[in-house]
């Protein structure tokens, strides 16, 4: 799967309409008591008002003809009387539809969510944050409407146009059926135009995403916009995204402003024929003077009701695009789960074992091919080599971030694919090249290592890694807030932060991915200490470039795209003269 | 506000068009009704045939006059909002970018995505729908009212004695809801930075397997943003029903008043079914107003939200008689320089020169406020004491942007951009008359070779972040890109961290190779700063020692001291 980014529209699946609607709609399930009161209530709602017309149509023929002033008034605070209750129907249906379909929403957004935390970096390495992002937020929102008139809209209009057809068939069949001549042209029309309208706003859906994943990226990458003074180059960007948007929305609807003119043809049209037969009937007699004219305001009481329908078809099409982005995420297997019989894997002791294990990213070359190695308890092993030849898989693979093609990998004698992901990764202490801080508080941010630590192992971790003294020196102390991107602190700084929230949980195996990179070597040294004393005896992995933080390990394997090359200690390495040797030798000259 | 009605000044033209075709199809609306009652009483009730085929062809011109018109309407009212709508976000947009960064300091990525995407698309939902049906349904009862008024006036009075209380009712509507939406809007950022945090840290996220404490921390979001919705949606089932009573009660108490005038022959049937017919059309824009107070309510508020955003002003501003263009020879000078942030000391009393080609190495623990130095530089900040120079020019006399186009920065943390490998380096090259600037940039910075061996070489797609590449092989992309910027002062914010000695060394000659040029270099290993004209030690912000790598030796000081730890190793071994 190629790399996705904020040029290039997402690719999206075929699904059959049906099916996603189907799918959405089942989501109402849970709510069958709500939905029924809602249609109940809709129901005596629907009978006010295919009365009101009727009270009109009364109060005309029987009272203003024939002269009775007291009968009108009775029919008029019976009119009163029944819109008071209709009225309070309303607010009861528009209360619980309200509940309803924020709630369905609510559990179509955590279920989203929560599938995404399941999902592997697989997934996350193609998409640009800004992209899935845009299907948590927008793509949800975008159903609310279609939820709530799925209810309000869909079951009652289609009941009022049945029952208003039938009330006009019984008071008039061939006044009727003439009114109705252009429906079929209509829903044709409709079909037509809604085939192609699809397709638009899925296009359009993308444009969306395509714009939300570029701002993501401008506004996290500020610092390096404003210092290339890139701003008229992103900004002429952002514009071009912005017209896509604007084409494609222009282009959609092109295509659903169609809909109005459409039933308001067929409705007129319908009308004039009405008139036609009706005219011609009072010549023989067969209808009263009210009865054509409650049959014309019978007309637009049909039609309200398809113009409604209609309008949530058009509504349908327009956000179902949505539904489907959503569904289409929900449909990814994760490719990393707990098996099923997998246990709980017991407190580390930190023998770690390779057996023969191969290993590629994306089908391509293998990165990994054959590797064994076996690291005995509190043993603390630096890989060292050239960028690419895997060192990082290496310790990836320890932590199951992806499952290896071949061979095991073996934890206190467990395969790591026989234990519980969580199990796993909550007892191993990784700190990654990108540090990556959370907006809130200091304090917040380390004890993420631990959740039930309190504020004393907050700051025990804290001066482990001589993170203590400038956390001190800042205004609120641990109770600082800084963000995902903030200047407050320095790089090395965050690193330390990062650091302490490694520490605090006293993992079973401690894996350092260039996690001293931007600190100095001087505090290194403090927090090498400092980390001795905390994780006394602990397996770990160093994966460094200064030779100052390699040398002191237990064994050092020097990996290259042949696997592990050489293995042993500082001073055995330098007597095999290898590839470590001139590694050390680079160095020395540096300093000579 | 004021900001919405300029960009709808802009598109004027377009609504305009829109507001035309909505008259005409408004306009013949109108003879709907008259012709109707003519109908029924020329026709159905006297019997006329040869009116009623005048008549009935009218209807149809006119159903398919509307028609036209509505497409119109829908169409302009739809462009005219689209385009206005592009305009705000770019607006947005660029104002964010020109924001310094005490601004991204308090604001999070997923808040300022909030306000382009959703509070924009409220927006462009009220400018559409919302302004389409206020003119419409305005429009509509002023044309009712007068016809209305000329059938009869007392049953016009009837009519209209209804619209103070739905006036009231929706100015109430839109005051609360407005309210609400307010910290709907809030919510939705707040459900939106939680979201991307997570999903942007979705390595430390697994690292940690902490998936079921996420999931608990949105819940909370998404749990307080359902909350904040089905109370906007009970405020609405509280105004609806009212709403609507009134626009239902009113064709009856025409019926019943407008009969009693017919009883007491003042009035024709036809003319109250004709009265009856406007009624109808007063209630179409009545029922509207709940509607659209609600639309107007959550663009009000998102337009406030949005307006928070642009009251923001960058703390670094230009001055009017700043320096535009023109060559800089490179010399820096600091004099004197303190910074101090949210009152602490972050440099003292800091003085340097370096003189165009020469290089110029910072060292200094963590925290000791190297950056800093850099980022006065160019003007992220702005000093508390003393003076920046350029050339001996105060750098707040340089235009920003001439400024920072002045200096090339290889920054600490890498980002790069989900694009190509060739828009990645080439990012900060503003014309690209030299050909070979490329891959040039990418040879020096150790680059071009890993990137001829991918697949698609230099058209390579990477990820958000530099997804895809080895720590290594982001920090060389982001050196190239620096390099290929090509200006006239090189800093490097110890940006060889993630790379192994021998590429480092590498990257050291060939940077020693550029001439022409004031380098910067923050290093933390001994060996890249070693051969600096000057060094110098930061502590805490002042500068504790400085000179040249022998020099500092001699002192047997912090410098001396970090040269041995980084030494000792070797040392132990020749020993």
């Amino acid at each position: 799967m190629p790399i996705n980014n904020f040029k290039e529209d997402e690719e999206t699946k075929h699904v059959l309409k049906v099916v996603t609607v189907k799918r959405l709609f089942s989501y109402m399930r849970g709510y069958k008591k709500e939905i029924l009161s809602v249609l109940g209530l809709m129901l005596l709602i629907l009978g006010v008002t295919a009365v009101n017309p009727l009270l009109i149509k009364i109060s005309i023929d029987n009272y203003i003809v024939a002269k009775n002033f007291r009968g009108l008034l009775y029919i008029a605070a019976l009119a009163v009387i029944i819109n008071l209750m209709a009225a309070f129907c309303i607010r009861k249906r528009t209360q619980i539809m309200g509940r309803v379909s924020n709630k369905v929403l609510m559990e179509i957004r955590q279920e989203l969510y929560e599938h995404i935390q399941k999902l592997s970096f697989n997934f996350f390495d193609h998409r640009p944050v800004g992209k899935i992002l845009a299907r948590v937020i927008g793509d949800v929102d975008s159903l609310k409407d279609v939820l709530n008139n799925s209810v309000i809209t869909l079951l009652p209009d289609f009941a009022s146009v049945i029952v208003v057809f039938i009330i006009m068939l019984a008071l008039h069949a061939r006044l009727a059926l003439t009114a109705l001549t252009l429906l079929p042209f209509l829903i044709l029309g409709m079909w037509f135009v809604e085939v192609r309208a699809h397709r638009r706003w899925q296009a359009m859906r993308k444009k969306n995403a395509n714009m939300n994943a570029f701002t993501h990226e401008s506004f996290s990458g500020i610092r390096v916009v404003q210092s290339f003074t890139a701003e008229e180059q992103t900004s002429k960007t952002f514009h071009t995204l912005l017209a896509d948007i604007k084409h494609g929305f222009m282009h959609a609807v092109k295509l659903n402003d169609m809909f109005w003119p459409m039933v308001e043809m067929s409705w007129g049209i319908g009308t004039v024929l009405v008139f036609y037969l009706g005219v011609s009937l009072l010549d023989t007699g067969e209808i009263t003077v009210g009865l054509l004219v409650a049959f014309i305001s019978y007309i637009s009481m049909f039609w309200n009701p398809i113009m409604n329908l209609s309008n949530f078809y058009n509504q349908l099409i327009t956000n179902i695009a949505g539904a489907e982005r959503i569904f289409e995420i929900l449909d990814i297997e994760p490719d990393l789960v707990d098996e099923k019989n997998a246990s709980w894997l017991p407190t580390i002791q930190g023998d770690v074992r390779f057996e023969h294990v191969t290993f590629a990213y994306d089908d391509d070359l293998p990165v990994l091919k054959d590797l064994s190695f076996h690291v005995r308890e509190g043993e603390t092993i630096a890989l060292v080599g050239p960028t690419g030849g895997g060192k990082s898989t290496i310790v990836n693979l320890i932590c199951r971030f992806y499952d290896i093609d071949g061979g095991e990998i073996l934890v206190d004698g467990y395969d790591v694919k026989k234990v519980t992901i969580e199990s796993l990764r909550s007892q191993m202490g990784i700190m990654t090249q990108d540090t990556f801080l959370f907006s809130g508080t200091i304090r917040e941010n380390i004890r993420y290592g631990k959740l039930d630590a309190t504020d004393d192992d907050v700051v025990e971790a804290a001066k482990a890694v001589h993170a203590h003294e400038f956390i001190m020196k800042l205004e609120d102390g641990y109770d600082t807030v800084i963000n995902e991107k903030g200047s407050k602190l320095s790089v090395g700084q965050r690193q330390l932060i990062a650091f302490a929230r490694t520490m605090i949980a006293k993992p079973g195996i401690l894996i350092l991915d260039e996690a001293t990179s931007s600190i100095d070597t001087t505090t290194e040294r403090l927090v090498q200490k400092g980390i001795e004393t905390l994780l006394e005896g602990r397996t770990s992995f160093v994966i460094a470039h200064r030779l100052s933080t390699i040398q002191k390990a237990d064994r050092i394997f020097v990996i290259n795209e042949q696997g592990i090359t050489e293995s042993g200690s500082h001073e055995h390495l330098l007597k095999e003269k290898g590839h470590y040797y001139d590694l050390y030798m680079a160095q020395f000259s540096a300093f000579a | 506000m004021k900001r919405l009605l300029k960009y709808l000044k802009e598109n004027k033209w377009i609504y305009g068009f829109g507001v035309l075709a909505m008259g005409f199809g408004i306009f013949m609306d109108m003879f709907n009704p008259i012709i109707t009652g003519r109908i029924i009483d020329e026709v159905i009730v006297a019997g006329d045939k040869e009116v009623f085929k005048h008549l009935s062809m009218l209807l149809i011109l006119i159903t398919i006059g509307r028609a036209i018109m509505g497409y119109a309407k829908e169409m302009f009212f739809d462009f005219g909002s689209v385009r206005m709508i592009t305009s705000l976000r770019q607006d947005i947009f660029d104002h964010i970018q020109s924001l310094s960064y005490s601004f991204f300091d308090s604001k999070n990525t997923g808040e300022l995505m909030t306000r382009i995407k959703e509070d924009a698309d409220k927006i462009w939902h009220a400018t559409s729908f919302g302004v389409m049906l206020v003119l419409e349904s305005f429009i509509t009862l002023v044309i009712a009212t007068i016809l209305m008024i000329r059938i009869s006036l007392s049953l016009s009075i009837i009519a209209f004695i209804t619209l103070p209380i739905l006036a009231y009712l929706a100015i109430k509507l839109e005051r609360s809801i407005g309210e609400t939406y307010e910290r709907i809007s809030e919510q939705n950022a707040e459900m939106n930075s939680t979201a991307q945090e997570n999903i942007a840290g979705v390595r430390l996220v697994k690292a940690f397997a902490r998936e079921k404490y996420e999931i608990n921390k949105f819940l909370k979001k998404n749990q307080g943003y359902y909350d904040l919705n089905f109370k906007q949606a009970k405020i609405w089932s509280i105004f609806y029903p009212r709403i609507e009573f009134i626009s239902n009660i009113l064709p009856v108490l025409v019926i019943a008043f407008g009969g009693s005038l017919v009883i007491g022959e003042r009035l024709t049937i036809g003319t109250l079914v004709m009265f009856s017919g406007y009624t109808q059309m007063v209630m179409w824009p009545m029922r509207n107003i709940g509607w659209l107070s609600n639309v107007i309510a959550e663009a009000i508020a998102s337009s406030k939200r949005i307006d928070t955003v642009f009251a923001c002003e960058s703390d670094i501003v230009n001055n009017p008689n700043a320096l535009r263009e023109g060559e800089i020879k490179g010399r820096v000078e600091f004099k004197h320089v303190g910074l101090e942030i949210n009152g602490r000391k972050v440099l003292d009393d800091v003085n340097f020169t370096v003189d165009p080609n020469k290089t110029l190495a910072i060292m200094g623990a963590t925290g000791s406020g190297k950056s800093s130095v850099i980022n006065l530089l160019t003007r992220f900040y702005d000093t508390s004491e003393g003076q920046v120079l350029i050339d001996g020019v105060d750098v707040k006399g340089y235009e920003l942007r001439s400024l920072r186009s002045h200096i090339s920065v290889v920054m600490q943390e890498v980002f790069l951009f989900s694009d190509t490998i060739e828009e990645n380096i080439l990012f900060g090259v503003k014309n690209t008359t030299q050909e070979d600037v490329l891959t040039k940039s990418s040879v020096s910075a150790q680059a071009h070779e890993f990137i001829e061996r991918m697949d698609e070489s230099y058209s390579t797609i990477i990820g958000e972040r530099g997804i895809g590449l080895s720590g290594g092989q982001k920090q060389r992309i982001s050196i190239a890109r620096a390099l290929a910027k090509d200006a006239e002062i090189l800093v490097f914010d110890d940006s060889t961290s993630a790379l192994d000695m021998e590429t480092e060394l590498r990257i050291q000659k060939e940077i020693k190779q550029l001439t022409n040029r004031t380098k910067i270099i923050v290093a933390h290993r001994i060996s890249a700063v070693k051969e600096a004209d000057e060094i110098l030690v930061l502590e805490e912000g002042k500068v504790v020692e400085r000179g040249t790598h022998h020099e500092l030796l001699e002192l047997q000081g912090r410098y001396h001291d970090t040269f041995m730890e980084q030494y000792e190793g070797e040392v132990a071994y020749a020993n």
